[in-house]
């Protein structure tokens, strides 16, 4: 799978908070979606492109469990997240929605804000057009491979409701 | 090689030997739902999943939006009644019982060597009693209930030696908040923490579990404590059986390993907005404050509740602060009154509430309106989570915290000691 978009730079530590802040959680997505970075980066809710790629420092998405992080992300379009690294339910929510993120080591202060960034799934491979320089993720484990691949865990999901209902229809014969 | 006691607990699940790095499926002891539960379950009934793995396993415990703050909430509510008796869950409390990690610990759904998920980050609590806990999404938490299993990758370990002896008014939330502001609020990134060392003797699970809970401000998967007597005397006051226990072998190998002596640590303050921007509490006493909240599965327990007694007792909250008061539970609560801790506290002006989340992750009650400041007992502070982005958290103890409260600005608790 190839990724291809520009990129939203930010530093180390973005918590959940500020991406989507705690007293929005239980409004719609459409609405936690116009808070998201308000606090940092008011214009990214305005500016922010489908395909647009986030790049982060250290420790992103820090804080709490909320699905909803990764979550109003994805609904606005962002296609990837790369991140120096990632704190550790960020990451797993990310995958188990389906939005590939990958940590890349030495990336942060590297990537201007816009540039146009190529980034290969399978590989781990990512290329900055303008400046060339070229960096190496490390590749995601088969095991969350496979749930981006389904979809995220929703596609799992609907997998396991199908065998479970094509089963309860065999004992019914 | 020797291995490490997370090592341990998970070749025990795997049922062969497993090594740190490796990815794992496992089966869970017992899955914890907050209100999560409600985006969880709904994603069974949105893919025809009508049953889960194990009603036994799973907890469903309301406290997150306690009592319910508006009407769309209190329909969300309804709904996880309705889902709970859908899908037979066995343990649920409801709203009545207070915060999800404290409920879990004292009604002994916690057991040393379990390996435990929740749909909360600070799940990592129950490391406290020895077991392997960690917050997982939604989304997860919906295939953990199908299924009964998660991947795991089995987390390297770092080892946290803990010694020396605590000064009066100085706890295990100033030693939380020291390692942060020391080394950093992802040292323990992925990793299992190990805490050892002399102070542990010292320190009581309601002091353990504070340790345990600060762990994922570190960036930690568990934050873990050895099991010893405290822990088997806690157990059993609870009517709890203690399982045989997981240690890490002499030889075993720790990532790295952190010190710190526990005797001259002052009490220590995280200024806004991070939990690793820490200093002593001296070095910015003075500072005005407009609200003091004590409270959350931090701090809200029986022994943080008796601190802020006896520094409030026949004395009066500030006329310029507002306290807040959370239990963490009924229990604690009940237990805080037979002693005339909530007394006290409500007679030197504090607010008492019901037990829950309250305003520390800003979904109700006592949020801050901009240009506020609040020293809390919670153990976040970032940029807009207790209301206004405008507003500042200071992070302490709950002695520092009634100790602002009491003079309305930041304080070291040892004043007139």
């Amino acid at each position: 799978m190839l990724i291809q978009g520009r990129a939203w730079v930010f530093g180390d530590n973005i918590d959940t908070d500020l991406i989507v802040p705690g007293q929005y959680l239980m409004a719609s997505i459409e609405e936690q979606a116009k808070h998201v970075f308000e606090a940092i980066e008011p214009s990214f809710i305005n500016d922010v492109k489908p395909g647009d790629i986030i790049v982060g420092g250290k420790n992103f998405g820090c804080g709490s469990s909320r699905e909803m992080a990764p979550q109003v992300l994805k609904h606005l379009g962002v296609g990837c997240i790369l991140a120096e690294d990632f704190a550790r339910i960020f990451f797993r929510n990310a995958i188990a929605i389906g939005l590939p993120t990958m940590a890349v080591k030495g990336i942060a202060g590297k990537i201007e804000r816009f540039e146009e960034l190529s980034i290969s799934l399978d590989s781990g491979h990512i290329h900055v057009k303008k400046s060339g320089l070229q960096f190496q993720a490390t590749p995601l484990p088969e095991k969350m491979r496979e749930i981006i691949d389904a979809g995220g865990i929703d596609g799992i999901l609907k997998k396991i409701g199908k065998m479970a209902m094509e089963e309860t229809k065999k004992l019914n014969l | 090689m020797g291995q490490t006691m997370t090592e341990k607990l998970f070749s025990s699940k795997a049922g062969k030997p497993v090594q740190a790095g490796e990815y794992v499926v496992l089966p869970v002891d017992m899955a914890m739902c907050h209100e999560g539960f409600l985006l969880s379950c709904g994603k069974l009934i949105a893919s025809g999943i009508t049953k889960v793995w194990d009603p036994e396993k799973v907890v469903v415990i309301m406290d997150h939006y306690v009592p319910s703050p508006n009407v769309g909430m209190a329909e969300g509510h309804a709904k996880i009644r309705k889902m709970v008796k859908q899908y037979g869950i066995k343990h649920y409390y409801g709203e009545r019982e207070g915060i999800c990690h404290q409920v879990m610990v004292e009604m002994g759904l916690v057991k040393p060597g379990d390996l435990i998920v929740g749909t909360d980050s600070h799940t990592c609590t129950y490391g406290g009693l020895a077991a392997a806990a960690a917050g997982i999404g939604t989304s997860e938490m919906a295939y953990v209930l199908a299924t009964g299993d998660l991947w795991f990758q089995v987390p390297h370990s770092i080892r946290v030696n803990l010694n020396g002896t605590l000064q009066e008014r100085v706890g295990s939330k100033d030693v939380s908040l020291a390692l942060a502001g020391r080394f950093g609020a992802e040292f323990g990134q992925y990793l299992a923490i190990e805490f050892v060392g002399d102070l542990l003797k010292d320190l009581s699970i309601d002091s353990r579990l504070v340790l345990s809970n600060m762990s994922v401000e570190f960036g930690a998967k568990f934050g873990l404590f050895p099991v010893d007597n405290v822990t088997r005397s806690y157990l059993q006051s609870i009517g709890t059986e203690c399982p045989e226990a997981f240690e890490s072998d002499a030889d075993a190998s720790f990532t790295h390993e952190y010190e710190l002596d526990a005797t001259d640590l002052e009490p220590m303050v995280a200024l806004p907005h991070s939990v690793e921007n820490v200093k002593p509490v001296r070095e910015i006493a003075g500072e005005p404050i407009d609200q003091a909240l004590l409270g959350s599965c931090t701090n809200g327990r029986l022994e943080d509740l008796r601190t802020a007694a006896e520094i409030l007792k026949e004395k009066q909250v500030s006329p310029s602060v507002r306290m807040y008061v959370y239990p963490a539970s009924r229990q604690t609560f009940r237990r805080a009154m037979d002693e005339g801790i909530i007394q006290t506290l409500s007679a030197a002006g504090a607010i008492i509430c019901a037990p829950s989340c309250g305003p520390c992750f800003g979904s109700q009650g006592g949020l801050l309106a901009s240009g506020e400041t609040c020293i809390s007992s919670t153990n976040r502070n970032f940029k807009g989570r207790m209301g206004s982005s405008d507003a500042k958290v200071y992070l302490a103890s709950p002695a520092t915290v009634a100790m602002s409260a009491l003079n309305g600005r930041i304080t070291d608790p040892r004043e007139g000691l």
